[in-house]
């Protein structure tokens, strides 16, 4: 790191870059494939319970949850989203759940029999299996963001019971985050156009970028207030879209709940080893 | 039809900052008539523009919109009778696609679902952007955002259109094309404008506000071509009535 501007343009381009992730994941939730033509509604159920029965799992296990690749595997393949792509996203985050699990190699060092006469050190399995579950639980959120635009998440949980404001914070959010990062863009462009070498980048001024755009945001949420006062807003937003849950979401919704279920109840991959074990023995 | 009137009577408007940002301002446009309000900036144009449907409401003087005087109780009606087009369409267009962003007003007016879709096909069949239905708005360009933010305000048939800036930062061809959709109503309109072109274009009749009131009121041709008018006003001629020598071009 010997040039001194190189740290500034990594930032940049990090921004930047994650701008256009967030807008190619958008991009992919409106095409059409199986996957994408579920009901939203199917699949936030079927995305909340497979996050709740991997996260059931007790704390050392980790070769039950391997079959629960599958469901995010077979999304991503149906729905034509590039693999990659999701396993980047999952990347691009997992420092979280390493800082969350780095401890307990160090704090639990017992040992556990993972199979018939194989142990292992307790700390790094439950680290392992800390791992395992946020990859699973990320990427299945991931897929349900690629898979459903996210108006058709909102009605789905809007006909779920969420209530009426949160979804429209929920809407709002969405509709006015690439408003508001191309602003920031705009703004992070034009500073780094006036500063040169590392002066105008620091702290100072990013405070006060972050107020200017904070107060701009409030002068558009006021007038955005005004344009929905002057079209007859008072208080819900309305939605005439009624969508009835058809076969294909049934069917969808009933297999992927009873593999949940099979990859809960029978821990799969020991069944599997044991009946190899008969059939040889 | 007089209930497409807009009255002015006495007008004042203070901002809490304690600016004076209307001083008096009467005036009275009758049904289907087109007018454009020019003036400097901060001269007062936008302030006028939200008591139109009753954004601000005047300190002292009245404001009357067809038959109703513009008041706090009334506002819900007004809205209903007076469409505002606001200059930046990104806060205009809020909702998550298109068709739900033109369907926001007419179902807030209480109308049932197959008269929504009607209204929604047709407001958008009038702007031309009936292929945009399914999009999210910010897959838009800009003058498909002006465009659909059009519609989102015809939807709801309101007895007057006021735009404020209808053509600002569009490409001459989505001008061109939103001059063409302004033409073809037959509401009355009022729109605010530094492009003096398009309000020589669309508007019959004009206004010229300076420093919070009404400086100048008459046919639009009459006015956009007097010079020194336009001039005391931080005003210049529209660009067709200029002619290129008359700006040094033809110095030897």
């Amino acid at each position: 790191m010997g040039d001194p501007g190189g740290a500034k343009r990594t930032i940049l381009l990090t921004f930047e870059a994650a701008y256009s992730g967030i807008g190619r994941l958008d991009r992919l939730s409106y095409r059409d494939t199986p996957v994408h033509r579920l009901d939203p509604r199917a699949k936030v159920v079927a995305t909340m319970l497979f996050v709740v029965a991997v996260v059931s799992f007790p704390r050392y296990e980790v070769l039950s949850l391997l079959p629960f690749f599958l469901f995010p595997a077979l999304i991503a393949a149906l729905g034509d989203i590039p693999g990659g792509f999701i396993a980047r996203k999952v990347a691009a985050v997992s420092p979280f759940a390493v800082f969350v699990g780095m401890f307990n190699p160090l704090f639990d060092p017992g040992t556990v029999e993972v199979l018939p006469g194989v142990s292992v050190s307790a700390g790094w399995l439950s680290f392992a299996s800390i791992l395992v579950k946020f990859a699973l639980t990320i990427s299945a959120a991931l897929l349900l963001i690629a898979t459903t635009s996210f108006p058709g998440i909102c009605r789905g949980l809007r006909r779920l019971g969420m209530p009426p404001l949160f979804v429209s914070q929920l809407l709002f959010l969405y509709r006015y985050l690439f408003v508001l990062l191309e602003e920031a863009m705009r703004v992070v462009r034009a500073r780094d156009m006036r500063s040169f070498g590392s002066r105008g980048t620091g702290m100072r001024v990013f405070v006060r970028i972050a107020g200017t755009l904070f107060l701009r945001t409030v002068e558009r949420a006021e007038r955005i207030y005004g344009a929905m006062l002057a079209r007859g807003f008072h208080g819900e937003v309305p939605s005439m879209r009624r969508e009835e849950l058809r076969l294909p979401d049934a069917v969808f919704l009933v297999a992927s709940v009873s593999f949940f279920a099979l990859c809960r109840a029978v821990p799969v991959p020991e069944t599997i080893g044991r009946v190899f074990r008969g059939l040889a023995g | 039809m007089s209930h497409h009137i807009i009255e002015f009577r006495d007008v004042r408007f203070r901002y809490p900052d304690g600016t004076d940002a209307l001083k008096g301002v009467s005036f009275r446009i009758t049904h289907g008539e087109s007018v454009g309000i020019v003036g400097a900036n901060g001269a007062g144009k936008s302030t006028l523009l939200l008591h139109m449907n009753g954004h601000l409401l005047p300190t002292s003087g009245d404001v009357t919109i067809g038959e109703v005087p513009l008041r706090k109780e009334t506002r819900p009606e007004i809205r209903r009778k007076v469409g505002v087009v606001f200059q930046n369409p990104d806060d205009q267009l809020f909702m998550p696609t298109v068709f739900d962003d033109v369907a926001f007003g007419p179902l807030n007016l209480g109308l049932p679902p197959g008269r929504v879709r009607e209204r929604v096909h047709e407001a958008l069949r009038r702007v031309n952007a009936l292929g945009l239905a399914g999009k999210p708005p910010h897959h838009l360009s800009g003058g498909q955002k002006s465009a659909v933010a059009i519609a989102t305000v015809i939807a709801m048939e309101p007895d007057i259109l006021v735009m404020d800036e209808p053509a600002a930062s569009l490409d001459p061809k989505s001008r061109r094309s939103v001059i063409g959709l302004l033409n073809g109503f037959t509401h009355s309109k009022i729109i605010a404008s530094h492009d003096l072109d398009l309000i020589l274009d669309v508007c019959g009749r004009c206004l010229v506000i300076g420093d919070g009131a009404i400086v100048a009121d008459g046919p639009a041709e009459k006015i956009l071509s007097d010079a020194a008018l336009l001039a005391e006003n931080d005003l210049e001629l529209p660009l067709t009535l200029q002619g290129r020598h008359t700006m040094g071009g033809t110095k030897p």
